[in-house]
């Protein structure tokens, strides 16, 4: 295994009486996209910002790059980028402006690495421009300058998809990828969208209710679950053929197979050697309710 | 740490409230300018340009008011300071008000001193900490590797040169716009101070001659301590309350009910340790008499350090140990 960049130890949060985190566990590697995946009010925020130093954890470690966040808060924070929830920079100021600033707290950024940082987001033709006439995109991508400025080893994403288009979200996927492949980061991104998560990250972890309920990989976790919907002409004889293959249950018009690679050309060829028409084959990606129910046995998210 | 305190400064200058401020009191010192000329000529018509005369009018028309008997044991008491002091000026051959700009930066200084001022202070102090969280910018800057209570320092330092500025600034717009007017004479002029109020007498005892200069130093300088005084309290509540409305409509009510207060409560003793009466340090040089017996410049100037201090120490325990949401 890589190099371990941020690892969380039994991570607890009371609020009043009522505990809102409990008792989380894993480690991040260099160089890997990780996944929290979970419905809203899971406490993937409240982790968050526990990890960024912004709320105290009541008990539990967080250390990153072997810093711990509360006793070696500086030296910790130098190793760590993040966004928590929407980059919000300070609209009265330009891009540039606002990039100094946050230059200005960190121990020797110079000039020539805030343009480079600028440069790798591509800012540049804006960068001067008051950032409340940018679009979200580019605020987006403003944070991320931020949050790239003291060349961190861990990169905190808080759903870094959130309110861009479909365009912004494919760029900002690429770019996330990028920085874990080439730059060697940790990056650790946030989601309550299962597609997100199944496109851009290596491991996931899904909570709910303050917990971790499984770590595994994306592979795992997710694209195992995925499945095959067809729509047959006529339906129940097609069901008959792929009974001989496979599990298969109805949903309205479709049947649902488990998908395997290579083994959906086989099937479909004895569909169509029984004179049975295929009007629709669909890769299902499972949604986080099906998961969770899989993974709780018949709990639901609320 | 002079890195921190230039982001600070960048972020005031940038939302450009000293400007809005300069404008609201350049307005002010235009009208206070038209209003004291006009009395001024006012007062020339009735009497002449004879200053001589115009005391000796104050001093008569005091000592009318005095001799009427419906009137409240308190203002008896203040009208008779005032009629000493008067008297004093009288015996002494001095102008009290010797026209030129600094006697009006003087007059203007101290009437701005309790209210005005920190009220422009407020505008800047009150929102110093609590606009990040409006923004949310709050949880960039607490990510950063710098510990919180620096960067709260660096705000705090970052409000004391705003203070200094905006008093600078009061200071030379009242000069340079009332000198258009008035002429720019009279900065050497000899000042009546130590005159000290004690139970209706005044005690003479202490008074001595200093120049105009020095008195507006001295007067300049007890602004600037009400004006961080205040600073640092609306600086708590921002720090305290994450609305920057609530915050600055506290600080307001404060302020307005001390100026109330001061007013009223002359009877009721333990108003003095109220931060808001003791506000009007200027008053205590020019020898007006306090709002509650018992208070002196002393007493005042400990006690705005005690509010101080314990709104300093409240901000910095807050805002180091809170979560942040």
């Amino acid at each position: 295994m890589t190099e371990v960049t941020l690892a969380v130890k039994d991570l607890r949060k009371t609020i009043g009486r009522k505990e809102i985190i409990k008792g989380l566990n894993f480690e991040l590697h260099q160089g890997e996209v990780f996944g929290f995946l979970g419905p809203n009010g899971a406490g993937k925020t409240t982790t968050i910002r526990m990890l960024t130093g912004l709320i105290k954890p009541t008990t539990g470690s967080i250390s990153i790059c072997g810093f711990d966040v509360r006793k070696d808060f500086t030296k910790a924070m130098q190793y760590l980028g993040c966004i928590v929830e929407n980059p919000e920079l300070y609209p009265y100021l330009s891009g540039w402006d606002n990039l100094l600033h946050f230059a200005r707290m960190l121990p020797s950024v110079s000039e020539e690495q805030i343009e480079e940082t600028i440069r790798f987001v591509g800012l540049d033709a804006r960068i001067h421009d008051k950032v409340k006439t940018y679009s979200l995109g580019m605020r987006q991508r403003l944070g991320i300058a931020q949050a790239l400025l003291n060349k961190p080893k861990v990169l905190i994403l808080d759903e870094p998809t959130n309110g861009l288009d479909p365009a912004g979200i494919r760029e900002m996927r690429q770019f996330i990828r990028n920085l874990a492949e080439n730059e060697g980061l940790s990056v650790l991104v946030s989601s309550h969208l299962l597609s997100e998560i199944q496109l851009l990250c290596d491991r996931v972890a899904i909570m709910k209710k303050g917990e971790i309920i499984n770590i595994d990989s994306v592979e795992n976790l997710l694209t195992k679950q995925e499945k095959l919907a067809w729509r047959l002409l006529p339906l129940e004889q097609g069901k008959e053929v792929l009974e001989r293959f496979t599990d298969v249950e109805v949903e309205e018009d479709y049947l649902i197979t488990p998908l395997i690679n290579q083994k959906a050309g086989e099937w479909s060829k004895a569909l169509i050697q029984e004179g049975i028409s295929i009007l629709e084959m669909n890769r299902k990606i499972p949604v986080l309710e099906d998961l969770f129910l899989q993974l709780t046995g018949g709990e639901s998210v609320d | 740490m002079i890195k921190l305190v230039h982001n600070e400064m960048m972020k005031i200058m940038a939302r450009k409230r000293l400007i809005v401020i300069a404008l609201i009191t350049a307005v002010l010192v235009g009208l206070f300018t038209y209003a004291q000329y006009k009395e001024t000529m006012e007062r020339q018509e009735k009497l002449g340009t004879d200053w001589r005369a115009q005391v000796q009018a104050q001093i008569v028309d005091i000592s009318n008011r005095l001799s009427s008997s419906r009137m409240s044991e308190d203002l008896r008491e203040r009208l008779q300071i005032t009629l000493k002091q008067s008297q004093y000026y009288l015996d002494h051959d001095i102008n009290p008000t010797e026209p030129g700009a600094p006697s009006f930066v003087r007059m203007f200084i101290e009437n701005s001193g309790p209210m005005f001022i920190p009220l422009l202070v407020m505008v800047i102090a009150s929102d110093l900490v609590s606009s990040e969280h409006t923004l949310g910018s709050i949880k960039l800057l607490l990510t950063r590797p710098v510990k919180r209570w620096k960067i709260l320092f660096s705000k705090y330092i970052a409000l004391i040169l705003s203070i200094s500025l905006i008093i600078a600034i009061v200071g030379l717009l009242a000069y340079l716009l009332s000198g258009i007017i008035f002429g720019y004479q009279g900065l050497n002029a000899p000042i009546i101070t130590g005159f000290t109020a004690q139970g209706g007498n005044l005690d003479t005892s202490e008074v001595r001659l200093v120049s105009q200069w020095r008195f507006l130093f001295m007067d300049f300088g007890l602004v600037w301590f009400v004006a961080v005084v205040v600073g640092t309290l609306s600086f708590m509540l921002s720090v305290l309350i994450r609305s920057t409305a609530a915050g600055m409509g506290i600080m307001l009510a404060a302020l307005i009910s001390g100026s109330i207060l001061s007013n009223m409560v002359s009877s009721w003793e333990f108003a003095k340790y109220l931060f808001m009466v003791n506000l009007n340090l200027t008053g205590y040089l020019s020898g007006a008499a306090p709002p509650i017996e018992g208070m002196t410049l002393l007493f005042s100037i400990m006690l705005l350090s005690l509010w101080w201090l314990a709104s300093l120490f409240v901000s910095f325990v807050v805002f180091t140990r809170q979560d942040v949401y």
